[in-house]
């Protein structure tokens, strides 16, 4: 399968591991990436408050330019900021006239022109789960990661604004759950796991982004987690570079790695650590990763008799196929 | 039903009659101008208008006119046929024609009332006028079909609609048959505890009516059964009934219980105990139930898992346990059905954010009601779910999957009541325990129902007006650790607010039975979008469909509270009444008819009738239609490829005059010349 490619200006640099591990494993996936050529900042998280209308702008030349590049109509986005700017601007585009106008006439300039639907945004965890599929994933788990507890964490980004079809539960969602689990690893519960990181109030207001960086790890840690598996550069870079910073304001001890789900996707295929990118996080995974066994944990058995009496039962929840 | 009649050999005397209707249709109609119009038409003898064609002056005009003026048509341009047509029908037939010899325009809802362009109006009014002109001087006079009403009548589902309406119709003298999907009777309203805002238990109330029911000698009740094909039409219908295996000879059992007592399997509770609580493999929902007989679960039983165990058989007194026992198929011949499925409630697990079934001290509203009656799991007391800890805090969360886009869009009405009472009962049973109902907006309207809410003010509940966002157990602050946390707007305020809480109820919806769309294409009457079933005029025919001899009641047609029930279900066996008294009913005339001399024997029409009213003459090799089973769909008609069915009172003639009648300003298109 052959997808164009945005990866962003994080996956450049402080998120090198993700794209490092995303393209070790697209091979046995099958997946072609071909990167968008000459691509420009998405404006992240704050161009689009300030300034709408160059924002949009800068956003859609990255659209005209992939439509234009005869790779696909499929354009994936690794880093939840730019999936979620692309996919707005695609969005506001066919919705708004006016908008449309006045960013044509900006493409215009630069010999470019976009018409809004016929690029498909995904984000790479879209992608993986829905075109690639958990059958197809669990089939090249070669080392399951048996006994590693993770946390899913997919930020506030990714799943949300459901207006625009997210690919998942905006309050509640299970994809990557479920992917880790065909990982052979143990998903722990993370009820904060659509919740901020903070995203840039690490530059503005430091208070907030460390109380809710301290939720998260809190969080995490609670429900004994051994890593967080993230699905985006900004989430991974709060948690795990401001996790010291956590520490000594509120007097935690936290060492959580923050890992890429596509590292852990790496490992089970049995691709070596090195080229997936380990090591680059601040808060080693070492210690984590050294806990997966070979052998696989009890699973535990589920039947509708009741063996005990102690309480009141849990209300039974249906099973998804 | 002669279809040649291609030109009247002498023109008909058609008199036209527009109404005004008041303003509702000469306000936007030129009346007069249309009526004179009319005259043109060579077949119209006099052409009139007035104000209101359905009042008794309006119809003596058209009996008058008949006589003096020796009319043999009759056309009336007013409101829909679904009004007036009878009326109309009826005055004709009064003046001493027949009664299919009148036509109906409706200028109003299909002319005045859906434009405020007067010229437009008025040109379709003409059209519409000009339509019933051609239409009808090619009608012929027909003669409605009496049928013989079965004075028994099926009622389906044995909730509080069910049995009100089972026992008004047995206590009347009539035969009734009372299926229930379950294996008691008594429904949504058994489970329920107290009931709003009187506070009488429920089961208290219930169980009575239960009884009668059960004792009652002409009701035929069929529990753990379920209908499976339903054939025929008002007066005569037949339905096939799946008597389910319950394992057990009701002949031999005497419901004492020792079946249960000594069966190994506990399982949990899914229906009558909400989940909340536990049951035997082998059990009767409730110790009152009607009839009192167990059913026996084979998907949980041991015997049925692996050959062994047979407790219950061996313990049997009076030998009544049949392990091999199976289903009963039962025919029984209906006049009228009247139809009562109830409700299921929302189910809260499609709101993740909102934690049921994640978080243990989330409960839904139907497991409060098992735990808080006496009767229930925890014996009345309110608890967390660890069974004994009791909460010092409770937070009651309204319109739970109701007034919300993505759920289901209406206000489901009964909510705001019971959560009143939800409230009620905590204060009661645990008076220093803190109670917040986090509601939208509080609607409580209903005899003695907004006082219940003072009631309640004056009880101490905190009211929080703001729709909630999220329930979760992580705290932020070591007041929140170990609480449930609510996160909710306070639109009162304008603020969020978080408040921690120790127990949470959900109050869900009341939504259509998940299966009523397959139970409508079963009866073959409509469900709306939302599953509901539809009445036939949702103000002055609620518990009638459009099918004749199909009625509801109760929650199965939209959300509603005991008392509206009860009087829905006491209105529905009052329709029914009124068939059986009545004996007969005159059906509409409007039949298929194959003419035998003509037809191919193709048997195309067979299999496309969807009332199975087409049968096949072997010798003659023709097809033939069973009058008594039509309904004139006039699916055949359309259907056969030698045009040899005719649709009486919609034969191709008629329907063909009509549209050359209403396309009479048309200009054929120009001819194109091929490219």
């Amino acid at each position: 399968m052959k997808y164009g490619y945005y990866p962003g200006c994080s996956l450049e640099r402080n998120a090198r591991a993700y794209h490092d591990s995303t393209m070790a494993i697209s091979k046995p996936l099958n997946l072609e990436f071909v990167e968008v050529d000459d691509w420009n900042c998405c404006g992240a998280t704050e161009y689009i408050a300030l300034n709408k209308i160059p924002a949009f702008a800068l956003i859609s030349r990255n659209l005209a330019l992939a439509a234009d590049q005869n790779i696909g109509e499929n354009l994936v986005a690794p880093c939840s900021a730019c999936y979620l700017n692309l996919k707005k601007a695609d969005h506001y585009l066919a919705e708004t006239p006016d908008l449309k106008q006045k960013v044509d006439t900006a493409l215009e300039a630069g010999g470019l022109q976009y018409q809004p639907g016929s690029i498909n945004v995904q984000h790479l965890l879209e992608t993986l789960v829905l075109d690639v599929g958990f059958e197809a994933i669990e089939e090249q788990v070669q080392k399951p990661l048996y006994n590693l507890k993770v946390a899913p964490y997919y930020g506030c980004l990714v799943p949300r604004p459901a207006a625009m079809d997210s690919f998942d539960d905006p309050e509640h969602p299970m994809s990557l759950d479920k992917l880790i689990e065909k990982l052979g690893a143990t998903v722990v519960d993370f009820p904060l796991k659509a919740q901020c990181c903070g995203g840039h109030m690490t530059q503005i207001s430091e208070d907030t982004a460390l109380e809710l960086i301290r939720h998260l790890l809190k969080n995490a840690a609670d429900n004994e987690a051994d890593m967080i598996a993230t699905i985006c550069p900004m989430c991974q870079l709060n948690l795990d570079a401001y996790q010291d910073a956590v520490n000594a304001r509120f007097g935690t001890d936290y060492h959580i790695p923050i890992v890429y789900f596509t590292q852990l996707m790496g490992l089970a295929f049995g691709i070596p650590a090195k080229k997936l990118g380990f090591g680059k996080e601040i808060v080693s995974s070492r210690a984590a990763l050294e806990k997966i066994s070979d052998e696989a944990p009890q699973p535990v058995k589920k039947s509708k008799k009741v063996q005990k009496t102690s309480g009141l039962p849990m209300p039974i929840m249906i099973e998804e196929g | 039903m002669n279809d040649k009649k291609q030109i009247p050999e002498q023109l008909e005397k058609v008199g036209v009659y527009i109404c005004h209707c008041g303003s509702n249709i000469a306000g936007t109609i030129d009346v007069e101008d249309v009526a004179k119009w009319a005259k043109n038409n060579p077949n119209v003898e006099i052409s009139r208008n007035y104000e209101f064609m359905c009042s008794n002056t309006g119809q003596e005009l058209i009996e008058k006119d008949i006589k003096e003026k020796g009319l043999t048509r009759i056309v009336v341009a007013s409101c829909s046929p679904l009004m007036h047509e009878k009326t109309f029908r009826e005055a004709t037939e009064r003046g001493g024609i027949n009664p299919f010899l009148f036509e109906m325009a409706n200028i109003r809802e299909h002319g005045s009332w859906a434009t405020n362009d007067k010229a437009a109006a008025t040109q379709k009014a003409k059209a519409l006028v000009n339509g019933a002109i051609e239409r009808v001087v090619h009608q012929v006079p027909l003669e409605k079909i009496p049928v013989d009403i079965n004075p028994a009548t099926l009622i389906v589902g044995g909730g509080i609609a069910g049995i009100t309406a089972a026992l008004e119709l047995a206590e009347a003298g009539n035969q009734v048959y009372l299926v229930e999907r379950e294996g008691t009777i008594g429904g949504h309203m058994a489970q329920i505890d107290k009931t709003f805002p009187t506070l009488d238990c429920s089961a208290c109330i219930l169980t009575p009516k239960m009884v009668d029911v059960g004792q009652n000698d002409n009701i035929t009740l069929l529990t753990f059964s379920e209908i499976e094909d339903v054939e025929g039409y008002i007066g005569n219908f037949t339905v096939k009934v799946r008597k389910k295996a319950r394992c057990l000879i009701e002949e031999l059992c005497t419901s004492c219980g020792i079946c249960e007592e000594k069966c190994p399997v506990k399982v949990i509770d899914e229906d009558y105990g909400a989940g909340l609580g536990y049951r035997k493999a082998i059990y009767r929902a409730f110790p009152q139930a009607v009839p009192g007989y167990p059913v026996l679960d084979k998907d949980n039983c041991t015997y049925f898992e692996n050959g062994k165990c047979r407790a219950c058989e061996k313990f049997c007194p009076t030998d009544a346990i049949k392990f091999d026992q199976e289903d009963e198929i039962l025919n029984i011949t209906v006049g009228n059905i009247i139809l009562a499925t109830g409700y299921d409630l929302f189910d809260a697990r499609r709101i993740p954010q909102y934690g049921y079934g994640r978080l243990p001290n989330v409960f839904s509203s139907l497991e409060f009601e098992r735990m808080v009656n006496a009767s229930g799991p925890t014996e009345g007391h309110i608890v967390l779910r660890d069974g004994v800890t009791e909460p010092e805090s409770v937070a009651i969360v309204h319109c739970v999957g109701s007034r919300d886009q993505n759920y289901n869009e209406y206000c489901s009405k009964v909510c705001c009541m019971y959560s009143l009472k939800f409230a009620h009962l905590v204060h009661e049973h645990i008076p220093e325990a803190v109670v917040y109902n986090f509601y939208m907006d509080m609607r409580t309207p209903g005899k003695g129902y907004e006082e219940f809410y003072h009631r309640l003010l004056k009880e101490g509940t905190h009211f929080v007006r703001g729709r909630v966002a999220e329930i979760t157990d992580v705290g932020r602050n070591p007041a929140e650790e170990g609480k449930l946390i609510i996160q909710s707007e306070n639109t009162l305020l304008g603020k969020q607010q978080r408040t921690p809480i120790d127990m949470v109820l959900l109050s869900s919806g009341m939504q259509a039975r998940h299966d009523s769309e397959e139970v409508s294409q079963l009866f073959k009457m409509g469900c709306g979008f939302d599953g509901f079933f539809t009445e036939r005029h949702p103000k002055l025919a609620p518990v009638s469909t459009m099918t004749d001899g199909i009625f509801i009641a109760g929650a199965c047609q939209g959300p509603k509270d005991i008392p509206e029930t009860v009087a829905q279900a006491g209105a529905a066996a009052s329709q029914v009444a009124k068939l059986i008294n009545q004996g007969t009913v005159m059906m509409e005339p409007v039949r298929a008819s194959i003419r035998e001399d003509e037809c191919s024997g193709c048997r195309i029409c067979n299999n496309l009738c969807p009332y199975n009213a087409i049968e096949f003459d072997d010798e003659k090799k023709v097809s033939r239609i069973i009058t008594a089973l039509c309904q004139g769909c006039g699916t055949c008609v359309a259907a056969c490829p030698s045009s040899v069915i005719d649709g009486a009172h919609f034969t191709n003639t008629q329907v063909m005059a009509e549209l050359k009648g209403l396309l009479w300003d048309v200009q054929p298109a120009p001819q194109k010349t091929p490219a």
